[in-house]
């Protein structure tokens, strides 16, 4: 088994062009190989002296892990060594800077900190929906591609439902890097995907404020100190840091997972949508709470047990975001009810299901306002109040719901651009009425003989019809249609 | 090669046909028999007569607890129901199959891989691998195997050693390939084709490739309902039938 490889030398059809990188556990090498579209890069563990490669697990667990997951978020997989023979790994060669060139600038301004943290949090959720939790997140570990997507990195010490945990059995101490690791794991909980959430956290307040919330403690005692001594509140140390990240930073970095944010998504949702954060005292705190508000969380971590939790997707699952597109312009009311119907008893299923009240309105340099800022302002007001009352029978708190207007000519577009940006799981859309959607398509054949033909109600219905098919079609999630009950 | 795995098929030939379906459409290159061929279900002649000729195309089978019972009798260490059960059984089976049964090996090893219906720690004890202590005593009596492949448990379970050696286990999910490389070593419970116990009806079996390293642990929906009707129709115990019902 050898431990450097030589420029030019050849491993299983992969050419060794050149070492990157030569860390403690690991050297990497840009490789060439079988055509792949993108460039290689090859890791092969460092062994100690005398040490058998298998007893590498954490390479062991990054080669299997590696193999089971894909998408934009991860380098992707083309090849593994045996671990008997030789080991290694060959994987995408990500182009992009490293988060850590961020993080050694830190304290960086709030929009920088909600963009990156919003792209780790997409690519966190890309990840626990397939069932995997990374349990090592830091900025070391993150490459931000050009174009601004987050990829993770070194998968040593993630957990895969499908797969035994070979890691949880092997160590007695806990297993992560000491500023980062959440308190599950300092429990010994390796399956909880909000584990990354609070690690996500963690790395939010360093980008905000250049500093660790819980130090570099390097004993166990040390480490679980976060069990029960809240962090400093970041605007203490930075004072411009806004109240509503404040809130998500200290929400991520809440000790109970159950009080964490329940999914990637949602935290991503709130970094993107800063104004629909609800702010609570969390937010506005500028000092670590009482003596005795820590002397109870002491107590309370003394007989500290990380939750039970099911497979990794099935408790994002749990915690989806609901997209109802609710018409603010035209009145319908049966159809009104049955939207708000159809999404009650989704979100009656339990969980933390978060809703997002949608309406497409024309832009309003159509509506041709004369002093076009304040028409733009009071239109989308009213737009928002009647989505908010159309809401109110539904009872949710402040933070399970928010209104968006989004402007756009092409309704349908619109709700599927903000489906994927905001990777909502379950859309709720109005079908056009059974006999409209008829005589829409009759008025399409028409339109196409008379142009001018169509009377102008027909054509707002037929958009109607065609808005939900086109969502139905392509939408990235499920789509519930609804349609009132004709008598 | 890809190595088919049946265990505990008890006399439940619709469960058996729908798993040998999907083991034949997956690509299995090999078939093993992991004990119980008979025992609770209606058509113990059939699934011996399907197993015997398998085995004479090469097929691994060893003998399980209820096969060696219909045999010799000796029913004075199982349940009442078991028991009766295995009675009926040794009443329809013709004597070429009572002679299949009884010829049937504790234990096949072919290179890394045993197959033994229980514990392989005294195989003709049938002692269930049912904690990670069990398990390390099968492990520790396989002879070396890097994987021993069994059943007598119903419920499917994975164990894997950490480098300690000790077995720690493991609930796979349905469908999804397990790593299991050859440096480490694997006891499987492969999960019982013809009476699953774990609330869910769907035929257990499983499928080790040799090749890839890899062990796929399956699921199959069949006609319980008709599995079931023939159990009633033999005047089998009741509760016989209401088991495969619920898969309990």
């Amino acid at each position: 088994m050898s431990n450097g490889l030589d420029v030019g030398a050849t491993l299983d059809g992969f050419r060794i062009e050149e070492q990157v990188h030569s860390g403690g556990m690991a050297v990497l090498y840009r490789v060439s190989g079988p055509a792949t579209g993108f460039p290689l890069l090859m890791k092969v563990p460092r062994l100690g002296h005398g040490e058998p490669a298998s007893s590498l697990i954490s390479f062991e667990v990054e080669q299997m892990v590696l193999e089971a997951i894909d998408g934009p978020h991860v380098p992707r997989f083309v090849a593994k060594g045996d671990l008997a023979k030789v080991p290694y790994l060959v994987m995408e060669h990500v182009e992009g800077r490293s988060l850590q060139d961020w993080a050694g600038r830190a304290p960086l301004p709030a929009d920088d900190v909600a963009r990156i943290g919003a792209a780790l949090a997409v690519a966190l959720h890309a990840i626990h929906l397939q069932d995997a939790i990374h349990l090592d997140l830091k900025p070391s570990n993150v490459i931000l591609r050009p174009d601004g997507r987050a990829v993770l990195v070194d998968f040593g010490l993630a957990h895969h439902g499908h797969f035994p945990d070979l890691l949880s059995e092997e160590y007695r101490r806990p297993i992560g890097s000491a500023p980062y690791m959440s308190p599950e794991q300092i429990a010994g909980g390796r399956s909880d995907p909000r584990s990354d959430l609070f690690s996500l956290g963690v790395v939010l307040y360093e980008l905000a404020t250049g500093q660790y919330p819980f130090g570099q403690p390097t004993s166990e005692r040390g480490l679980r100190a976060r069990l029960w001594r809240p962090p400093l509140p970041p605007r203490a140390i930075v004072a411009d840091v806004p109240e509503w990240l404040q809130e998500v930073i200290l929400h991520c970095l809440e000790v109970d997972a159950g009080e964490r944010y329940p999914s990637a998504a949602q935290v991503a949702f709130d970094l993107t949508h800063p104004e629909h954060v609800g702010v609570g005292e969390r937010g506005r705190r500028l000092r670590t709470p009482g003596a005795l508000s820590v002397l109870r969380s002491w107590l309370r971590a003394t007989g500290y047990e990380p939750p039970e939790v099911p497979r990794p997707s099935a408790t994002v699952a749990r915690a989806s975001i609901v997209l109802a597109a609710v018409a603010s312009t035209h009145s319908d009311e049966p159809q009104a009810d049955a939207i708000r119907d159809a999404v009650r008893r989704i979100m009656a299923a339990g969980g933390h299901t978060r809703l997002a009240v949608v309406s497409v309105v024309k832009p309003t340099s159509e509506l041709g306002g004369s002093t076009e800022e304040e028409t733009a302002s009071r239109q989308r007001i009213r737009h928002l109040v009647v989505l908010r009352h159309w809401a109110e029978p539904l009872q949710l708190t402040a933070g399970q719901v928010s209104f968006h207007v989004v402007e756009s000519a092409d309704p349908a577009e619109a709700l599927l651009a903000y489906a994927r940006a905001n990777h909502v799981d379950h859309i709720v859309i109005g079908a056009p009425p059974r006999d409209v959607a008829l005589r829409g398509m009759l008025g399409a054949v028409s339109t196409r003989v008379a142009p001018d033909a169509a009377p102008e109600p027909l054509a707002f219905f037929r958009l109607l019809g065609t808005v939900s098919t086109k969502v139905a079609a392509e939408a990235p999630c499920t789509v519930t249609v609804v349609r009132s009950r004709t008598p | 090669m890809r190595v088919a795995l049946f265990a505990d098929i008890h006399s439940n030939l619709d469960a058996l046909t729908a798993c040998l379906a999907e083991a034949e459409a997956l690509g299995a290159e090999r078939y093993a028999f992991l004990g119980d061929l008979v025992g609770y279900g209606a058509e113990p002649g059939a699934v011996v007569d399907l197993v015997a000729a398998h085995a004479a195309r090469g097929a691994v089978v060893v003998r399980g607890n209820h096969d060696a019972a219909a045999v010799a009798g000796g029913t004075d260490r199982m349940r009442d129901v078991a028991a009766s059960a295995i009675d009926w059984t040794r009443g329809q089976l013709d004597a070429r199959q009572l002679a299949f049964l009884g010829g049937l090996p504790l234990t096949v090893r072919q290179e890394d891989v045993l197959y033994v219906h229980a514990s392989a720690e005294l195989p003709d004890q049938w002692i269930y691998v049912s904690d990670e202590y069990l398990a390390a005593r099968s492990l520790a009596a396989s002879g070396g195997a890097r994987y021993v492949l069994s059943g007598h448990v119903h419920e499917p379970t994975l164990f894997y050693t950490s480098a300690a050696e000790r077995p720690v286990p493991f609930t796979p999910v349905p469908g999804k390939a397990i790593p299991v490389p050859a440096h480490r070593r694997w006891l499987a419970i492969v999960g019982s084709v013809g009476q699953p116990r774990d609330h869910d009806t769907a035929a257990c079996w499983a499928m080790l490739d040799l090749e890839r390293h890899t062990l796929t642990f399956r699921r199959v929906p069949y006609d319980w309902r008709s599995a079931a009707a023939k159990i009633r129709a033999a005047g089998l115990p009741e509760y016989l039938a209401a088991r495969i019902e619920r898969g309990e």
